[in-house]
C-alpha cells in the first residue's frame, strides 16, 4: 500500500517534471520570438528608456572633450527635466512634450547661464537663454537640431532626444542581449548620416551603443554607454561617450545626483527660475 | 527513460541560440551595470522606492562660490581725433565673484578692480564706475512667499525684447564701455533698487524700485568726443559736459513695472515707468548745465515663435514731463518709440538677427519753430536698421560676430565687430572693430565718427569648486 503510494507520487512527480519542461519549450520560444516586441514597441519603448524615465529627473552632468591630441576642455551643468503628460496617458509609453532646464557651472565664462528648453516633438522646440551678467533672458531661434551641444561631440539631438517618427527602421537581427536596429532617416537631406545602427538592450531598452555611417556609408560616429545603475528601479546611463572618427575627438558624460520622481512643479521651466534658479533642487 | 515531448525543438533551440550569437555579428559588449544578472527591478516602478542614486552621493551642502576674470584689454582710434587720446583702451581688470546661492536665500557680491590708464579722473565713485573699483552687483535675494521674490541691493536689471535696442528697458546703460570695446556685459551698468516680484496663475509681476536715481554712464567727452547741441561743436576730454544728476534720495526716485505673461510660448509683456531722462535730454537755461527730465514710459512688447525664427515687436511712448508741449527748445520733446525684428538660424551655427527701430517726435512743428536759428534740427522720424550676423566655429571655440546699425533718416550708423577665441577652459582671446560713420557731426552715430577703433583684449577665467 505503501509502497504503491509512493509509485503514484513518483508518477506525480514526474509528470510535474514534464509539465515544467513544457512549459519551459512554450516559454522560451514564446520570449525568443513570439513575444519579441513588435519593431514599434522596442523603438517606442527605447525612446522611453532613453529620454523619459519617471515623470521627472535630474541629475549634475561632468562633460569633458578630448581632442585627437589628448587636450581637455571641460564642461559641468546640472539638468532638470519635466515630462508633460496627462494623468490618463500611461507615463511607460510617453513620449511627448518635455520641459528642460540646464545650469552651466563651468567654465567660469558660462557660470550661471541657463538653458531652458520647452521641448515640442510635434514641432519647434522653444529655447530661451539668460546671461547672468547681463540679466538676459534671450529667446534663441530653434536651431537645426544636429548642431554641437555646448561645443562637444553631442549634438542637440543627442540630449533631448530624436523623434522616432524622423526615421524608418528595420530589426537586422537579435541577438542574446541585443535587438539590433538600422534606422534610415526619413529627410536624408537635413542630417548629415546615411543610417545609423542601434545595439538596444533587450532587458532595459537601452540604447548601448549606435554606430552613424555618412553619406558614403563609412562608420563616422560611434555612442558608446560606459556605465548603468539601476536608481529608483529605472536603469540608467551614468557613463557615455561619443566618438568622432574623423577628427579623432571624443566627448564623455558622466551623470551624478540623479533623482527621478522629485514631483518638480512646473514653473520651474519659467522666466522666474530662468532670473533666479531653484539651487536647492541643482545641487 | 522517455524524453518528453517537445524536447527536440529544445535541443534545436539550444544549438541555435550561440549561432545566432554568432551570426549577429559584432554586439557590444554589455557595459558595468547590465551584467549577465540584471539588478532585479524593485516592486511598483512608483515613487516610493528608495533614493539609491540621491542618497548615495549625499546632496552638497550650500557652498560660497567664487569666481571671476583678469582681462588687460588695448585698444587705439583708427584715426586722429584732436578731442581725445588716440589711446581708447588700456587696462587691466580684475573681476572677482562671490555668491553664496540658497534656494530662498542667496546673495551675491562683484566688483571689479581696474587699473585704466586712459580714464582722466581715477577718484573712486561708485556710482560712476569711476576709479580703481566698480562694484557690479552686491545683492540679496530672498523667496519669503511661492509667489514672491525680492532681490534688493545693486544689480543688473535687463527686459524687453530688443537685440541691443531698449525701449521700455530704462535701467541704466554705460555707453563709454560699449563704444571702446569692453565686454557686452559692460552695456550694463548696475542699479541700486529693490526688485519685488509677484507670481500669479495667469500673469507675473516685477516692480523696481531705484530710490535715488541711476543716471546712464552716458557719453560726457570724457573718453568718447561728442556734438554738444549747446555749443553746436564736438566736445572732448577737455571741454566735458557738465550735468545735474536728480539725486535726492526718496524723492529724484524711479520706478519701473512690468506685467508679463507666457501664452503658449508666445511672451506678453506690458510696461511703466516712471522717472527721468535716462541721457541729458534738456538744459538749464540759468546754469548752462546739462538736466535730466522728468519722463514717463508706457509700452508693451510680444515676442514668440514665427515661422522658422524668433519674432519680437515693442512700442513705448516716452512723455517729457517738464515739456508736454514741445515749445520748450531747452527739454526733450515726447516721443513714440517702435521696434519690430526677427532671428534666424540661417545655416548651421550662423545666425542672422534684422530689427527695424522708430523713433518719432510729438510736436515736431513746435520744436521746428523753438528750435534757435542755424541749429541742426532732428529727423521727425529717426528710422534705424540694425543687422546682426553670429557665426560659431571650431568646436563653437571661435565666435565671430557682427552688428550693424544703420540709421536711413540720418545716414549714419555704427558697425560693432567681434571675434573672440576660447583658447581653453581659461583663456580667452579676443578682439573687434567700432567704426561708427555718417555725414554729418550732429546725427546720433555720425557725432561718434573720430571715436572709431579697434581693440584687442586677453581674458584668464577662474573659478573655485
Amino acid at each position: 500500500m505503501r509502497v504503491t503510494m509512493n509509485i503514484t507520487s513518483k508518477t506525480r512527480y514526474c509528470r510535474s517534471g514534464i509539465v515544467f519542461l513544457l512549459f519551459l519549450q512554450i516559454c522560451i520560444p514564446w520570449r525568443l520570438y513570439a513575444a519579441t516586441p513588435s519593431l514599434d514597441e522596442i523603438i517606442r519603448k527605447t525612446e522611453h528608456t532613453a529620454y523619459y524615465l519617471g515623470n521627472d529627473g535630474s541629475a549634475r552632468v561632468k562633460m569633458t572633450i578630448t581632442d585627437s591630441q589628448g587636450r581637455e576642455r571641460k564642461r559641468r551643468f546640472s539638468i532638470l527635466r519635466l515630462d508633460q503628460q496627462t494623468e490618463q496617458q500611461d507615463q511607460e509609453a510617453f513620449s511627448g512634450n518635455q520641459k528642460y532646464y540646464l545650469h552651466i557651472d563651468y567654465p567660469s565664462d558660462l557660470k550661471n547661464t541657463v538653458l531652458l528648453v520647452w521641448k515640442n516633438p510635434g514641432g519647434d522646440d522653444d529655447r530661451w537663454l539668460y546671461l547672468p551678467a547681463l540679466d538676459l533672458a534671450k529667446r534663441i531661434a530653434a536651431s537645426d537640431k544636429r548642431t554641437s551641444f555646448l561645443g562637444s561631440d553631442y549634438l542637440y539631438e543627442d540630449i533631448s532626444g530624436r523623434g522616432m517618427n524622423a526615421d524608418s527602421h528595420e530589426l537586422v537581427e537579435t541577438t542574446k542581449d541585443y535587438y539590433v536596429i538600422r534606422n534610415v532617416p526619413k529627410q536624408a537631406d537635413t542630417v548629415e548620416f546615411s543610417e545609423y545602427t542601434m545595439w538596444i538592450h533587450r532587458q532595459t531598452f537601452l540604447p548601448v551603443k549606435v554606430e552613424y555611417l555618412d553619406k558614403r556609408g563609412k562608420k563616422y560616429r560611434v555612442y558608446d554607454v560606459l556605465g548603468v545603475e539601476t536608481l529608483q528601479g529605472y536603469p540608467t546611463i551614468t557613463r557615455s561617450r561619443m566618438q568622432d572618427l574623423v577628427s579623432g575627438q571624443e566627448s564623455t558624460m558622466e551623470f551624478s545626483h540623479i533623482k527621478y520622481d522629485r514631483g518638480l512643479p512646473e514653473d520651474i521651466f519659467t522666466e522666474r527660475y530662468l532670473r533666479n534658479p531653484p539651487n536647492d533642487l541643482l545641487r | 527513460m522517455r524524453l518528453p515531448p517537445f524536447s527536440g525543438i529544445l535541443l534545436v533551440l539550444i544549438v541555435l541560440c550561440p549561432l545566432s550569437t554568432v551570426l549577429a555579428g559584432d554586439p557590444p559588449p554589455l557595459p558595468a551595470g547590465l551584467g549577465a544578472a540584471p539588478p532585479p527591478l524593485p516592486a511598483g516602478l512608483g515613487t516610493d522606492v528608495a533614493d539609491t542614486g540621491y542618497v548615495a552621493t549625499a546632496p552638497a551642502v550650500s557652498q560660497v562660490d567664487v569666481s571671476g576674470f583678469w582681462e588687460n584689454a588695448a585698444g587705439t582710434r583708427t584715426q586722429n581725433d584732436p578731442y581725445e587720446r588716440q589711446t581708447s583702451l588700456l587696462e587691466s581688470r580684475l573681476q572677482l565673484s562671490v555668491e553664496l546661492p540658497g534656494d530662498t536665500l542667496s546673495m551675491k557680491l562683484t566688483g571689479d578692480f581696474l587699473y585704466d590708464t586712459v580714464a582722466e579722473s581715477h577718484e573712486l565713485d561708485l556710482e560712476t564706475g569711476e576709479g580703481f573699483f566698480d562694484l557690479r552687483e552686491a545683492w540679496l535675494f530672498y523667496r519669503p512667499a511661492d509667489r514672491v521674490d525680492i532681490k534688493a541691493g545693486r544689480q543688473t536689471l535687463t527686459w524687453g525684447t530688443g537685440d541691443l535696442l531698449f525701449i521700455n528697458d530704462l535701467f541704466p546703460k554705460d555707453f563709454r564701455s560699449f563704444f571702446i570695446g569692453r565686454d557686452d556685459e559692460y552695456l550694463k551698468a548696475p542699479s541700486d533698487a529693490i526688485k519685488l516680484s509677484l507670481f500669479f496663475d495667469a500673469v507675473s509681476l516685477d516692480l523696481v524700485y531705484t530710490p535715488r536715481f541711476d543716471p546712464n554712464r552716458y557719453i560726457d567727452g570724457s573718453r568718447i568726443s561728442f556734438y554738444n547741441p549747446a555749443t553746436g561743436s564736438i566736445n572732448g576730454r577737455d571741454n566735458t559736459l557738465d550735468a545735474s544728476v536728480p539725486d535726492d534720495w526718496f524723492s529724484d526716485d524711479e520706478i519701473a513695472a512690468r506685467l508679463y505673461t507666457n501664452w503658449h510660448g508666445y511672451e506678453l509683456a506690458a510696461y511703466g515707468y516712471t522717472g527721468f531722462w535716462k541721457n541729458p535730454a534738456g538744459l538749464d537755461p540759468v546754469s548752462g548745465e546739462a538736466i535730466f527730465p522728468e519722463l514717463d514710459v508706457a509700452g508693451v512688447s510680444g515676442r514668440g515663435t514665427i515661422g522658422p525664427g524668433i519674432g519680437n515687436a515693442e512700442f513705448g511712448y516716452y512723455h517729457s514731463g517738464d515739456d508736454t508741449s514741445g515749445r520748450d527748445p531747452a527739454i526733450a520733446n515726447s516721443e513714440l518709440r517702435f521696434m519690430a525684428g526677427y532671428e534666424q538660424e540661417v545655416a548651421r551655427e550662423l545666425t542672422l538677427g534684422l530689427q527695424y527701430y522708430l523713433e518719432r517726435m510729438q510736436d515736431y512743428d513746435r520744436y521746428r519753430d523753438s528750435l534757435p536759428a542755424g541749429s541742426p534740427a532732428r529727423a521727425h522720424n529717426r528710422h534705424v536698421f540694425t543687422v546682426r550676423l553670429v557665426w560659431l566655429a571650431l568646436q563653437q571655440n571661435l565666435r565671430l560676430s557682427a552688428f550693424n546699425y544703420y540709421s536711413t533718416s540720418d545716414d549714419d550708423g555704427y558697425l560693432r565687430a567681434a571675434a573672440s577665441y576660447r583658447l581653453d577652459d581659461h583663456w580667452t582671446l579676443s578682439g573687434g572693430l567700432n567704426l561708427f560713420y555718417g555725414n554729418e557731426e550732429h546725427t546720433f552715430f555720425g557725432q561718434l565718427e573720430k571715436n572709431s577703433n579697434v581693440y584687442t583684449k586677453i581674458r584668464y577665467g577662474f573659478e573655485s569648486f
